[in-house]
């Protein structure tokens, strides 16, 4: 008893729960997709599932569709998110206070219910639901993610020198393009990354916004597990794992960011 | 003297076209950016305006009436005499009951694993604040797929269960990461003079740390419960075929089917109402409060 009473004590282990949780249900799991990724159906090693893989044009396709996707509706936020979020944070332009929040705010809606108000804006005015519906959808889903963390970042950014370089001497494109704009990168990256990794992995989105028309990488990897058994279980396994890859490249990418912390700082 | 009065007025000059010049640009600034709220917008008023009136697709204005919100707390729809899908309620019970208790789970678990990771060494803390973020950083779908391989695997059928273990795997993170500033503000002798003074760790728990951490605690419990509300991809995973289903998978079910459900409508405009009721109050809050530390 009393060797259980200093165990308590001992605040450190107050964390072991938790870890046990996490490697139970994040490291364990992770490691099962990429054991089934490298199994058959009567669980034997095989290459097959990336052979299947790279052999469907179709699927390869899709994946590159998607990148595409994921990568122009990043550009878009980005092109449209960095002078809203400039505008806001700068103080000549006097925006009242609220704007930020409205801003903000769409984030905390079901983006499921965001996305179906999109799809019934279309058919409103009988605009066909493609490739334009589903772009037009996810930069509206996913703008104030990009607004926010740059926002964020020009706000908290030192003004004197945004004045030291008026005072040497600098116009206002020079300051801007040598002083503010690389001061934001941490931002844009946090930015960029909050809107490339769910639209790239995203799969309820384009099935909605173009009535099952365009099927995206994550539609495909969903559509594994939906039907066809265990073989297919396998294959999606395999496409979870490209995925994944693609993930954990992006994020390394923006590593030095506190992209982790840019969602809870609202509340 | 007459140069002097030249250079004055051409400086007036200057300043007055500056003022007009800021003028112009503050101008196109905030147009700028009330188009774009316009039309972030559009799709969410446009749900708001259609509550108030009964047609079964959007855009046919068939006269302004409550109806649609009377069916949807009554159940039942007079004019028709038809009841609303109760499974909608279900949906709305389980959104709730998994919210709240996957964030209470998440609040005590991630607090007790701030406290901990807090008082460890450099390198394990390091290691499971690597290990803390990967649930972030994973997409939906990558964190239901292999969740839902992992109870495959150990045979465990899916259901509310297994529903709420995973909404704790993504909201725990963010507990930990609202609990830990206050952790590191706190003074660390406090709790250590409570033990010995002859506290329990738990009473010391209880007395001498919680007051301290409870607003990290309680902003990391509200975040959990709109991750958990806002949740589509991992609950998909998840809930498996038993008839449990959120708020998100109701929709994405009712969607597919073809065409909402038209009592969605005013749900949804109640959400939308009481969340930006909500987010002003915080914000009101966090300036006054911020206001009263000048």
């Amino acid at each position: 008893m009393s060797k259980f009473l200093s165990l308590i004590g001992s605040r450190r282990s107050w964390a072991w729960p938790y870890v046990l949780f996490l490697v139970l249900f994040v490291v364990l799991p992770l490691i099962l997709i990429i054991v089934y990724a490298f199994q058959d159906s009567e669980g034997h090693f095989t290459l097959q599932n990336f052979v299947k893989f790279f052999n469907t044009s179709e699927a390869v396709n899709t994946f590159i569709y998607s990148l595409a996707i994921a990568l122009i509706t990043t550009i878009i936020c980005l092109l449209l998110g960095y002078p809203a979020a400039y505008i806001m944070a700068t103080a000549e332009f006097r925006t009242p206070q609220v704007m930020a929040m409205l801003f903000i705010l769409p984030m905390w809606i079901n983006f499921l219910l965001r996305t179906l108000a999109t799809v019934e804006l279309f058919n409103m005015f009988s605009l066909p639901l493609g490739e334009g519906a589903l772009l037009f959808g996810m930069v509206y889903d996913f703008l104030p993610f990009m607004i926010y963390p740059i926002y964020n970042n020009l706000q908290k950014m030192d003004h004197s020198l945004i004045e030291a370089a008026q005072d040497l001497g600098a116009n206002r494109v020079e300051t801007f393009l040598k002083v503010i704009f690389p001061l934001s990168t941490p931002g844009i990256y946090s930015g960029i990354i909050m809107v490339f990794m769910p639209t790239v992995s995203t799969f309820a989105i384009a099935e909605l916004l173009t009535h099952n028309k365009i099927t995206l990488f994550g539609s495909l990897i969903q559509r594994s597990f939906g039907e066809g058994g265990l073989t297919m279980w396998n294959y999606g396994a395999a496409l979870s794992l490209i995925m994944l890859i693609i993930i954990a490249l992006t994020s390394f990418f923006g590593e030095k960011d506190d992209t982790d912390t840019q969602r809870g700082g609202l509340v | 003297m007459k140069q002097t009065t030249n250079i004055i007025s051409s400086a007036d000059l200057a300043v007055k076209n500056r003022q007009r010049d800021l003028k112009v640009r503050r101008f196109f600034a905030n147009a700028y950016l009330w188009l774009l709220l316009v039309v972030l917008y559009a799709p969410i008023v446009l749900i708001i305006v259609f509550s108030f009136t009964k047609s079964k697709v959007l855009g046919n204005w068939t006269g302004f009436t409550f109806g649609l919100y009377e069916n949807l707390f009554t159940g039942y729809d007079r004019v028709a005499q038809v009841y609303v899908d109760p499974n909608l309620y279900h949906s709305v019970f389980y959104t709730v009951i998994i919210a709240l208790v996957s964030a209470i789970c998440a609040t005590i678990l991630g607090t007790l694993a701030a406290i901990g990771i807090y008082n460890m060494r450099q390198r394990s803390r390091n290691a499971i604040r690597f290990l803390n973020s990967i649930p972030m950083i994973n997409p939906d779908i990558i964190t239901g797929i292999s969740l839902f391989l992992l109870f495959v695997f150990l045979g465990i059928s899916r259901g509310l269960v297994t529903v709420i273990i995973a909404h704790v795997v993504f909201c725990t993170p963010y507990v930990v990461l609202s609990v830990m500033p206050r952790l590191s503000r706190m003074n660390p002798n406090i709790y250590e003079a409570a033990l010995d003074l002859g506290a329990t760790p738990f009473v010391a728990l209880r007395k001498v740390m919680m007051p301290e951490l409870w607003p990290g605690m309680l902003s990391g419990f509200i975040l959990s419960i709109t991750l958990s509300i806002d949740d589509f991809g991992v609950t998909f995973f998840t809930k498996g075929s038993g008839g449990i289903d959120t708020l998100s998978t109701y929709i994405y079910a009712d969607a597919r089917k073809g065409g909402l459900t038209p009592e969605l409508r005013p749900l949804f405009s109640i959400i939308f109402i009481t969340m930006l009721v909500l987010l002003i109050i915080i914000n009101v809050r966090a300036k006054k409060n911020a206001e009263k530390k000048k």
